[in-house]
């Protein structure tokens, strides 16, 4: 077979089910805008932090649902809460607040 | 020696109050480090010790500061402490004219009607009546002006009261109660002996009808069980604040600052709040309906009550630390108790080190994260940086990078020392003469955290320096600017000055009633993270009415970030102080043009 440079991604599946949803809950009992993101991705393209690191907002998000509690611990890490993504979220989510919940979720024991 | 059992409630009082509150005192001075320790003492055996004692007598006494806050409410607290300590000193000297002892117990001046009932013996005596007498009605009178603001707080400049604990209130009230105990129970000894004088002799002959030889001793020992439940519900109330005001003076004098949460100076600072609820006021939180002001905050702290939520949730503008008569820093213990909470060791950031420049230009231009989202300024800036004749580069203009101070104002104390330390290199790599930048966050820690080792200068300096030095003019143009002073360059650090400069060399600067330390905050701020969209949209409309903005055709200000909230809720167009002079720059600079146009619009 000739190669032509592609792969197959490793199975990611995810059992909606259940997955690990305690960090995704915490944040959202304390800070409810987390509902209304609609993964437009507009604080991905401003963020700050995604110019020296993969931080994405969006992402962020989308794997706190996934419940991908590693992704997630080193994606924010790299936030800067220099606060671009808040001022140009079209849905008002309070995206700084999120993240401090995230960094207070995975320093407790069960995370 | 002279005694009587009613005393003992007073005098049990008393020295509980002594004894707590040396204990407190001792243990806080113990708690401060070797070196705070040393430079307090150094202080109080320096000269300058009498700023302090001034200080003390004009703040906790006299309550200048809440006089210039409002005239009547600062009446209302110098009338009670400043008239109580008068009566006090008063008192005892009074009481040497009668006594045959050198040195009294302390209950003997406070019940000298009981122990000296006799008609003052001369001149002398009669006077010192004449004088306690006027003190009580001065005390007297503060004591109904607090009643009253109790149900019109509005007629004392105050919008809203305190809303207290019930320990407070038995404290409150012993209070009120204090003095019209004393006045019945000298009017009554006033009756029988005539031994008062304007006041208490006319309210004896008065209350003739009553059967005073009866009342007498009970209405002394009403009177000393008052003060006896004052006295015992002070260390635990907000009137703590009365002595620990005094060691707050003197610590903060001796350049003693709080460091890290639960630093003593933070809790002398916890107990000398007074909970005057002048911060209530200044907060522009309260209107929103957040009881998270200083006086609230406090006392979450000091009696270790839940309150996370009130920490992160405060815009850390400065204005209650503007406000507040007593001097407490609140915004910085929120800062430490942030690091509490907010603190992230684990973070190791990646920066690209190979994407700024190296070469050298005599001014870099820094424009920060939220001058990225304002292009307006930015280009506004690469117009006057044009003009100004320097060689000049932007810093940021690919990568856009961080200075750290979102990072320092939630609490994430090592990340952000790995952002600045980033920055710092990146700058110092550039070997400019002048750093510029637009965004006063920027600016503020740069000046404070960076230690650079060139010029720093917010824009609005840098356009100011660039008039001065003739190097760039403008049109004069006859429109109607209001300012507002952005919470980190104002109160933050301190330029006032400067961006006012700037605009009256292109249009009419109105004075407005809250600029510079009293300007309302933007809402915006970084420093909150509680926050909801809609509330912060709340916080600038109210922001802008307070400015109000009927007579002006713009709005100004100098940070990009109020420039993005304002102009979302603003009537009035709102622009940029660099926006404003790049509209308006010549392409040459005329002679004296500009001083021409402004002597004709003048005419
Ligand atoms: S900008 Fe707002 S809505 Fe869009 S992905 Fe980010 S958080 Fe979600
Ligand atoms: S606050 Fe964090 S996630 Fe948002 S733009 Fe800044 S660095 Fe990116
Ligand atoms: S913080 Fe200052 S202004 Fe506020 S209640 Fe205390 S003493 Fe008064
Ligand atoms: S810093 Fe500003 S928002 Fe915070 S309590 Fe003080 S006045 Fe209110």
């Amino acid at each position: 077979m000739p190669n032509f440079g592609f792969s197959i991604h490793s199975p990611t599946h995810i059992d909606l089910d259940k997955n690990y949803r305690t960090i995704f809950n915490y944040v959202k009992v304390k800070e409810p805008s987390i509902q209304k993101c609609i993964f437009c991705g507009s604080c991905s393209a401003t963020c700050t932090a995604s110019n020296y690191s993969a931080m994405s907002l969006r992402k962020v998000n989308l794997l706190l649902h996934r419940g991908m509690v590693q992704e997630v611990r080193s994606l924010t890490e790299q936030c800067l809460l220099c606060g671009k993504c808040y001022l140009v979220c079209p849905r008002n989510v309070n995206t700084r607040r999120i993240i401090l919940l995230i960094h207070e979720a995975l320093k407790m024991p069960l995370s | 020696m002279k005694f009587d059992w009613f005393v003992l409630p007073f005098l049990s009082g008393l020295s509980f109050v002594t004894v707590y509150t040396s204990v407190k005192f001792y243990r806080w001075i113990n708690k401060l480090s070797r070196g705070e320790k040393a430079l307090l003492k150094k202080y109080i055996f320096s000269r300058s010790i009498w700023t302090s004692i001034k200080e003390i007598f004009s703040e906790s006494l006299f309550h200048l500061k809440i006089f210039k806050t409002h005239p009547l409410l600062g009446y209302m607290h110098a009338s009670l402490a400043f008239g109580w300590f008068l009566l006090i000193v008063l008192g005892n000297i009074e009481v040497k004219f009668y006594s045959e002892y050198s040195i009294n117990p302390p209950y003997v001046p406070i019940f000298l009607n009981f122990f000296e009932p006799t008609t003052a013996p001369n001149f002398f005596g009669r006077g010192f009546r004449f004088i306690m007498d006027f003190l009580l009605l001065i005390i007297l009178s503060g004591v109904a002006l607090a009643f009253f603001k109790r149900f019109v707080p509005s007629k004392f400049g105050m919008k809203q009261n305190m809303r207290h604990r019930w320990f407070d209130r038995i404290a409150i009230f012993s209070l009120w109660f204090i003095f019209p105990a004393r006045l019945v129970a000298e009017s009554l000894s006033a009756s029988i002996y005539h031994n008062g004088s304007f006041l208490t002799n006319t309210l004896g002959k008065m209350m003739s009808f009553l059967p005073a030889e009866t009342l007498l001793y009970p209405s002394w020992w009403a009177y000393s069980i008052i003060l006896g439940i004052f006295f015992f519900a002070l260390p635990f109330s907000r009137y703590m604040h009365i002595p620990t005001e005094v060691l707050l003076i003197l610590m903060r004098n001796a350049g003693i600052r709080s460091r890290y949460f639960s630093h003593p100076y933070q809790e002398v600072e916890t107990e000398a709040c007074s909970r005057c609820g002048i911060c209530i006021d200044s907060c522009q939180l309260t209107s929103i309906g957040y009881a998270i002001q200083p006086s609230y905050y406090l006392r979450t702290i000091r009696y270790n009550e839940l309150h996370r939520e009130i920490t992160d949730n405060c815009l850390l503008c400065g204005r209650c630390v503007e406000a507040c008569p007593v001097g407490i820093f609140s915004t910085d213990i929120r800062r430490h108790e942030r690091t509490l909470q907010h603190e992230m060791r684990t973070v190791k950031f990646k920066f690209n080190q190979n994407k700024f420049s190296n070469t050298y230009t005599e001014v870099l231009y820094f424009a920060g994260c939220m001058t990225h989202l304002t292009p307006g300024i930015k280009k506004a800036m690469t117009t006057i940086l044009e003009h100004s004749g320097y060689s000049w580069q932007i810093l940021d203009e690919d990568e856009n990078i961080c200075c750290g101070r979102p990072l320092l104002l939630a609490g994430q104390i090592s990340a952000a020392n790995q952002v600045i330390i980033h920055t710092r290199t990146q700058i110092e790599k550039t070997r400019a003469k002048i750093l510029v930048t637009s965004c006063p966050i920027c600016y503020k820690t740069f000046k404070e955290n960076y230690r650079l080792n060139m010029l720093i200068m917010h824009h609005s300096q840098f356009i100011d320096h660039l008039y001065t030095h003739n190097r760039i003019a403008t049109q004069y143009r006859n429109v109607n600017v209001k300012y507002h002073d952005p919470c980190e360059l104002g109160r933050g650090a301190n330029i006032y000055v400067e961006p006012r400069r700037v605009i009256e060399q292109i249009a009419n600067l109105l004075p407005s009633s809250s600029e510079k330390n009293k300007a309302p905050c933007c809402g915006g701020s970084l420093g909150n993270t509680m926050l909801q969209a809609e509330e912060k949209k709340l916080i600038a409309k109210r922001a802008l009415s307070e400015m109000n903005l009927t007579s002006a055709d713009l709005l100004v200000t100098a940070c990009p970030l109020c420039l993005k909230t304002f102009s979302a809720v603003s009537s009035v167009s709102v622009k940029d102080l660099s926006q404003l002079v790049a509209e308006n720059i010549c392409e040459k600079i005329p002679n004296n043009a500009q001083k021409i146009h402004k002597a004709v619009e003048t005419l």
